[in-house]
């Protein structure tokens, strides 16, 4: 499914492309963009760069070369984030995000493939106040696995709608706070009012596809009931969609009373529940969840949590910064291959109006020498247009930590927010129990006691007695959260290390390849026209 | 720095030859920036090295700035009929005000290669006004600035007729305006070989000017590369700053060979622009300065044409007749000279693209065996 733009942009370089192929069919070229051939990149099994001699000049098909010509030579390269249509084929660096991406999991067996495909305008059927007879669009979602949590070899399929991937995004976000969720595609409404019908779909459709697959590299969320039912369970989606933060809070705060009394099932809030909820709106209005920019309402004790912050937040700033400079990167060795073909073809015409104009033999020679240069060119021209589609895809890598390091943000801004719940009912706690010895005190001063605060002082007894039960509760999601956010950021340092490592000798091994293609392709040029060596050496 | 084309030269130029065989060769060297503001000029130091009669001495040394070889173009133009007479780099007033090194450069070695194309040319070397240009003292160089205002005569402007004047205008008009819109005025006495080279000559210069012009592109896209990848790698570096080991080390070491092929990049888009893209510019003025020649034809064959009823008949008769020569012989002249020009260019363009390739070969070479050295730290990091 790609956007007409890319069709534009596709029809462009069929007919430079025809032009090429029409010049260099006598030729006897080094790729033959017909042959089907796999990417291939060296492991370290495979060939030992110190070994292979650096005056080698592989021609085409010889194995000491990096990597071979894949079978889409004549690669359309598309923008930078849109990797769609290269995930049809075998490429071992595809944004398949299965496990065998880390190295640093040994189980390279195991695999999930999620794809999204086949978007689809429905029509709402319920009478719904808010939507009531509008159309929407469903997108085909489809997953093959082997992972034994879905039940061993399995390919199954469903179609959600976007409201229900919002859906999901807020129960995960419930369900595993302190995690490093990877962020959902935005709402973008202004968007979808301002692009092309098609264009947003596109759009949406790929941003959908990136963070499902996101969402299953977790290796906890994976195997969340909610990520599970969202794959598999055809038809509406058995999820209560959360209308708004302040529920969500209510819902985790309900729930604290419920498991402290052992109530399961019901929502009703328990005794007491009602000034929890109460109090739990409140909080909601000073969780904050930037990076300590306005003053922050939690106080924050932890050292090696700050520490640990303030880092996180410095390689957010420097991955932004390398992955511009990564784009501007792609765009110029893009621009280089463009414009080296340009010259080629207008090389070849010349060739061509010397050969058909020629009276002497001078201008023969001449057509030949720029035949020469033209053929050079044009191949030239091939292998940094190939270079650049390997090299999107490793520096992608650095576009995705973007959306992980927001993960770890919202992990960070969890625990804050729970920590804020506990600093805040240990305050409320102080001072109902301030309340109560002032009320005692005055009350213990009447004669035969005081029947109206006696009474009262009961009342703020059971009030603290609860805040004391959910300030206990609140202290060990507190210490989960904490633990969670611990090997969340374990599990993402280790990660991000792997990924990065391999980023960076995807980049080298391709920007190594592909040189050695170019140099041949320009030493043989250079011992064609030989004869006009003038130099000395 | 010698240029490519300075090679080419026949023996007769070089000075090492055996001291009974004639030479002349030339050398524009030593640009001198002088004066100020909008009046600043360079100026060259134009080395003269020859053991003929005609000429001071076996060396002799002069200095000129760019008008001078303006006059000397435009004399060598008016005198030399159908012959190609090599171009001068473009006037460009804009650049000269900043007059960068790169550009006094390439201005220099073009004004070198034009001496050394006239020194090396049979009919051209033997010009008067050559050696003037190559001898004479700066007192001279007034008078030379002088006559280049008035360079469309032939003869002084003293001997000349009011009628003739006009017809100068009107064709002095018509040549710019030929130049200007880039047509053709129809003639009815031309020969279908002529006609043919004029096609060829009008086709040539449009494909060389696109080629002339991706070239351009090309070397900006290399200086383009080279400054995107220098970025990268500073980028890439205060990343590593962030990570613990091994990666930090390694995004640095990243970094730093980002850095270093940067420069490779740089250094080649100047070889490129000096080494393939000045000669194919160079190719298009040669070609572009063929033209004029065409239509400095079209010019003598009209001036019989003129129906002033000042000139008598007989003068007409004997005009037409005076020019009829003058035009065989001029033909003849080109058709000699084509011969040369190809024979020359495919010289000058085979040199300029073993250059190119051999330059291409050399920088992914160079960066193809820097990224090579970061690959065993990488793998040892990998399989760790």
């Amino acid at each position: 499914m790609m956007g007409s733009e890319n069709d534009d942009e596709a029809h462009l370089h069929a007919s430079t492309e025809d032009m090429e192929n029409l010049f260099l069919r006598d030729d006897k070229s080094n790729s033959d963009p017909l042959s089907p051939h796999p990417i291939t990149v060296a492991t370290p099994a495979d060939s030992d760069p110190l070994s292979a001699s650096p005056q080698s000049k592989p021609n085409g098909g010889d194995s000491r070369s990096y990597i071979e010509p894949p079978s889409y030579a004549d690669v359309i390269f598309s923008p930078f984030d849109d990797n769609s249509e290269i995930n049809g084929s075998d490429d071992t660096h595809s944004s398949d995000y299965s496990l065998s991406r880390s190295p640093s999991s040994s189980v390279s067996s195991d695999y999930i493939k999620i794809t999204v495909s086949s978007p689809q305008k429905e029509q709402e059927t319920s009478t719904s106040m808010l939507s009531g007879g509008g159309t929407y669009i469903t997108y085909l979602i489809a997953t093959r696995t082997n992972l034994p949590d879905y039940g061993g070899g399995s390919e199954f399929s469903v179609r959600r709608r976007f409201r229900d991937v919002v859906t999901l995004a807020d129960r995960l976000a419930e369900s595993y706070r302190g995690f490093c969720i990877p962020p959902r595609p935005d709402k973008s409404v202004v968007e979808s009012q301002v692009m092309q019908k098609q264009e947003f779909v596109e759009q949406r459709r790929v941003a959908l596809e990136k963070y499902l697959r996101r969402l299953v590299a977790h290796p906890v969320i994976r195997s969340s009931d909610e990520v599970k039912v969202f794959l598999r369970v055809e038809g509406k989606l058995p999820l209560q969609a959360s209308a708004d933060v302040a529920s969500r809070m209510l819902d985790g705060a309900v729930k604290l009373p419920r498991q402290l009394f052992g109530e399961g099932g019901g929502v009703e809030p328990a005794r007491g529940g009602r000034d929890l909820l109460r109090l739990f709106k409140e909080l909601r209005q000073s969780v904050s969840n930037d990076w300590g920019g306005s003053k922050p309402a939690v106080v924050e004790e932890d050292r090696d949590f700050v520490e640990k912050k303030e880092k996180m937040h410095d390689l957010e700033q420097q991955i932004i910064n390398a992955s511009q400079q990564a784009e501007t990167l792609v765009k110029a060795q893009q621009e280089m291959g463009a414009t080296m073909g340009e010259l080629g073809l207008a090389f070849i015409k010349l060739t061509k109006f010397e050969n058909e104009e020629a009276v002497f033999n001078s201008q023969r020679a001449r057509a030949n020498d720029m035949k020469n240069l033209a053929t050079a060119a044009v191949k030239a021209s091939r292998f940094y247009r190939e270079l650049n589609s390997q090299t999107v895809k490793h520096l992608d890598t650095l576009h995705d930590y973007l959306g992980l390091m927001m993960a770890v943000q919202g992990a960070f801004a969890d625990r804050s927010s729970a920590l804020l719940t506990v600093q805040t009912l240990l305050s409320e706690l102080s001072s109902l129990e301030g309340r109560a010895e002032k009320l005692e005190a005055a009350s213990s001063k009447v004669f035969g006691g005081d029947k109206s605060r006696i009474k009262k002082i009961e009342e703020i007894k059971e009030t603290i007695r609860n805040t004391e039960n959910a300030k206990n509760v609140a202290i060990k999601e507190y210490e989960r959260i904490k633990e969670n956010n611990w090997s969340e950021v374990e599990r993402l340092d280790r990660e991000r290390r792997a990924d990065f490592l391999s980023m960076m000798k995807g980049f080298v091994v391709n920007q190594v390849g592909y040189a050695e293609k170019i140099a041949s392709v320009w030493t043989k040029a250079a011992e064609e026209t030989s004869q006009y060596d003038r130099e000395s050496s | 720095m010698e240029s490519s084309t300075e090679q080419a030269r026949n023996v007769m130029q070089s000075p090492r030859s055996p001291s009974s065989q004639p030479y002349l060769s030339a050398s524009v060297t030593d640009p001198v920036k002088l004066g100020n503001g909008v009046q600043a000029y360079i100026s060259y130091r134009v080395i003269t090295k020859t053991n003929l009669p005609e000429y001071q001495g076996p060396e002799k040394i002069v200095i000129r700035r760019y008008s001078d070889f303006v006059w000397l173009r435009d004399r060598l133009f008016d005198k030399y009929k159908g012959v190609f007479v090599p171009p001068l780099p473009e006037k460009s007033a804009v650049e000269k005000f900043r007059f960068s090194a790169e550009f006094i450069e390439m201005r220099r070695a073009a004004l070198d290669i034009f001496v050394n194309r006239i020194a090396s040319h049979p009919e051209l070397q033997q010009s008067e006004d050559l050696r003037t240009f190559l001898q004479a003292d700066e007192e001279f160089t007034f008078l030379f600035q002088t006559m280049e205002r008035f360079r469309f005569q032939e003869t002084g402007i003293f001997n000349k007729k009011p009628a003739d004047f006009m017809q100068m205008f009107r064709d002095v008009q018509s040549k710019v305006s030929d130049a200007v819109l880039g047509k053709e005025k129809p003639v009815e006495e031309t020969t279908p070989e002529y006609e043919k080279l004029k096609h060829y000559i009008f086709e040539l210069e449009n494909h060389l000017a696109e080629a002339q012009k991706h070239a351009y592109r090309l070397v900006k896209r290399h200086r383009e590369l080279g400054q995107s990848l220098l970025d990268f790698g500073k980028a890439v570096k205060l990343l590593g700053a962030c990570e613990g080991e091994p990666t930090g080390k390694l995004f640095s070491d990243l970094g730093t060979k980002s850095e270093l092929v940067s420069i490779k990049l740089q250094k080649e888009a100047q070889q490129v622009l000096m080494n393939f893209e000045e000669p194919l510019k160079d190719y298009v003025r040669y070609v572009q300065s063929i033209k004029e020649i065409n239509l400095d034809k079209l010019m003598l064959t009209r001036s019989d044409k003129v129906g002033e009823a000042e000139i008598e008949y007989r003068e007409m008769k004997a005009e037409s007749e005076e020019a009829t020569i003058r035009f065989e012989r001029i033909v003849k002249r080109m058709n000699e000279e084509i011969v040369r020009f190809q024979e020359q260019k495919t010289e000058e363009m085979g040199v300029a693209f073993h250059q190119f390739a051999k330059g291409q070969a050399r920088l992914a070479n160079g960066i193809g065996d820097a990224w090579r050295a970061l690959l065993p730290k990488l793998e040892a990091a990998s399989s760790a």
